[in-house]
């Protein structure tokens, strides 16, 4: 059987940041990935980042994806696309599945970056197609092109919505408007701004009551709630809709380490179920790391940050380069300890430092 | 363009947009459901679909309910459908291919 050296599941911006930096330090890396081109959530991400030079502030996220992508390819890492590892095997063993085979790959050090997926919430016919995902209507319009519908209504207005209503506008799509269920906005003032120069209503206190239609989605009953979340009788509001995007959170990825036995943990700040770890990523499981949404969901930059730190402590595990992979670990641990601490970044230090407390217990 | 065509065939694909460029493949001819449908090599099944104003991709086992393209990454089977004849093929994932055949699928799919 083949040895992959140091596996990196997940070919996002965390899984690349721990692969670039474990093979620069000179460890052998594979590094695997279900779709057909690297970058993970990037590719499709026209925004521009904020944040400081160095997590390429102003660079939109497809851009990354390119520069990422340029790095690991100038490195001998071997990169195995189009393929999902689907199970583990004891010890050190990973089954691979493409679309007509099934192999098995051993590793020395794993580090599983396998990102979040999308949440869903209740309601009527919330199973009608044309009801799709925040990260599904990006991956339309943005990778290939494609309008998903005329009319769209958004539920969710954190960051995730109210970046994906504007990019749903800019590609000639009418959005109806935004629902929130709290009181307030979620996501950055800019980005609400951006809408209501537009004058898409953003509704907050409101929530999606049902989505009508039989085969497809024709329209939507929205509704205001009150302070416990509950819809208040008599103020249902019919929408005409083809669309419905969903932007209300996602939820890491952790099958694979949970099949690991890693020991796991359940932190709402960090989306839910967690592979619990310590500062340089590695879980209870020696060898075996997670990185980005993986670990917690949170953003971009926290989650190459994150790849850096479980890349190099792999790395210098294995090779026994301790020193050297130490230095950029400080680094790494600086530059998200000053992330998380702006106002933004603090529900995931708060979900982290809980993990840490939870466990030690 | 008169404003008759333009109405019938929704313009679901984007052609100008302020930041992006699509650099779309050949394009290529697939048959849904028997009737030739146009798509893009380096696309999914399942974008081409809905580019092509079909939604409804499957029914569920148990209550017939439809389905359809829900997080476009292979992680939801929402997208199941009979492909070439093989059912349960995830066609968010699945590339599309001159000449393949694309049904809906109902509950399970047959071999
Ligand atoms: C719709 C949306 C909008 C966002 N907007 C922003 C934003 O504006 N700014 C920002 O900073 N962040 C944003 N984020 C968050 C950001 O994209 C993520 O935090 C970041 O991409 C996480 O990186 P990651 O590497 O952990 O995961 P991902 O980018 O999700 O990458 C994980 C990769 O692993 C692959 N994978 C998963 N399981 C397997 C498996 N078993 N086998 C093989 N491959 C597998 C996936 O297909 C994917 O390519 C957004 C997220 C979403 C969903
Ligand atoms: S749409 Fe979710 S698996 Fe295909």
């Amino acid at each position: 059987m083949k040895d992959g050296g140091i596996v990196i599941v997940g070919g996002g911006p965390a899984g690349l940041s721990a692969a670039i930096i474990a093979a620069q330090l000179g460890a052998p890396v594979t590094l695997i990935d279900d779709n057909p081109r690297l970058g993970g959530q990037l590719i499709k991400q026209t925004h521009k980042f904020f944040g400081s030079k160095s997590h390429y502030c102003g660079t939109r996220g497809v851009d990354i994806a390119t520069i990422l992508e340029q790095q690991i390819y100038s490195t001998p890492a071997k990169v195995i696309l189009n393929t999902t590892v689907i199970g583990h095997f004891s010890p050190n063993i990973l089954g691979l599945a493409d679309r007509n085979t099934f192999t098995k790959l051993a590793y020395q050090r794993l580090i599983v970056a396998t990102g979040a997926s999308e949440n869903t919430i209740l309601f009527e016919n919330n199973d009608l197609p044309g009801i799709y995902g925040a990260g599904a209507v990006q991956t339309l319009m943005n990778v290939f092109g494609i309008r998903p519908g005329n009319k769209v209504l958004m539920v969710g207005s954190g960051n995730i919505g109210l970046i994906v209503s504007y990019q749903l506008i800019q590609a000639g799509i009418n959005v109806v408007a935004v629902i929130e269920a709290l009181p307030k906005i979620g996501g950055y003032h800019v980005h609400a701004a951006k809408l209501a120069r537009l004058g898409i209503p953003i509704l907050t206190s409101h929530t999606i009551k049902a989505a009508l239609g039989k085969e497809f989605v024709t329209g939507a009953v929205i509704c205001r709630v009150d302070k416990n979340f509950k819809p208040i009788k008599g103020t249902e509001k019919r929408l005409k809709v083809d669309t419905i995007c969903l932007a209300v959170g996602l939820s890491p990825l952790v099958e694979l380490l949970s099949q690991i036995g890693c020991q796991m943990v359940f932190i709402p700040e960090l989306g839910g179920q967690v592979a619990y770890h310590n500062e340089n990523m590695e879980t209870t499981v020696s060898g075996v790391y997670v990185a980005g949404d993986a670990s917690g969901v949170e953003e971009a930059s926290t989650a190459m940050l994150e790849g850096r730190i479980a890349g190099a402590h792999a790395a210098g595990n294995l090779l026994g380069k301790t020193a050297e992979a130490q230095a950029i670990i400080n680094q790494a641990k600086l530059e998200l300890a000053a992330i998380r601490q702006g106002p933004f970044g603090e529900k995931a230090a708060k979900g982290k430092e809980k993990m840490s407390y939870t466990v030690r217990q | 363009m008169s404003k008759r065509t333009s109405k019938q065939t929704a313009p679901t694909r984007i052609s100008d947009h302020p930041i992006l460029k699509f650099e779309r493949g050949r394009e290529i001819t697939f048959y849904f459901e028997g009737k030739p449908m146009k798509g893009y090599e380096g696309e999914t099944i399942a974008a081409a679909l809905v580019a092509n104003g079909v939604k409804l991709f499957r029914y569920s086992e148990k209550h017939n309910r439809a389905r359809g393209f829900f997080c476009a990454v292979g992680k939801c089977s929402s997208c199941l459908m009979v492909v070439d004849g093989k059912p349960n093929t995830m066609v968010c994932m699945e590339p599309l291919r001159a000449g393949v055949t694309v049904e809906r699928q109902r509950g399970r799919g047959k071999i």
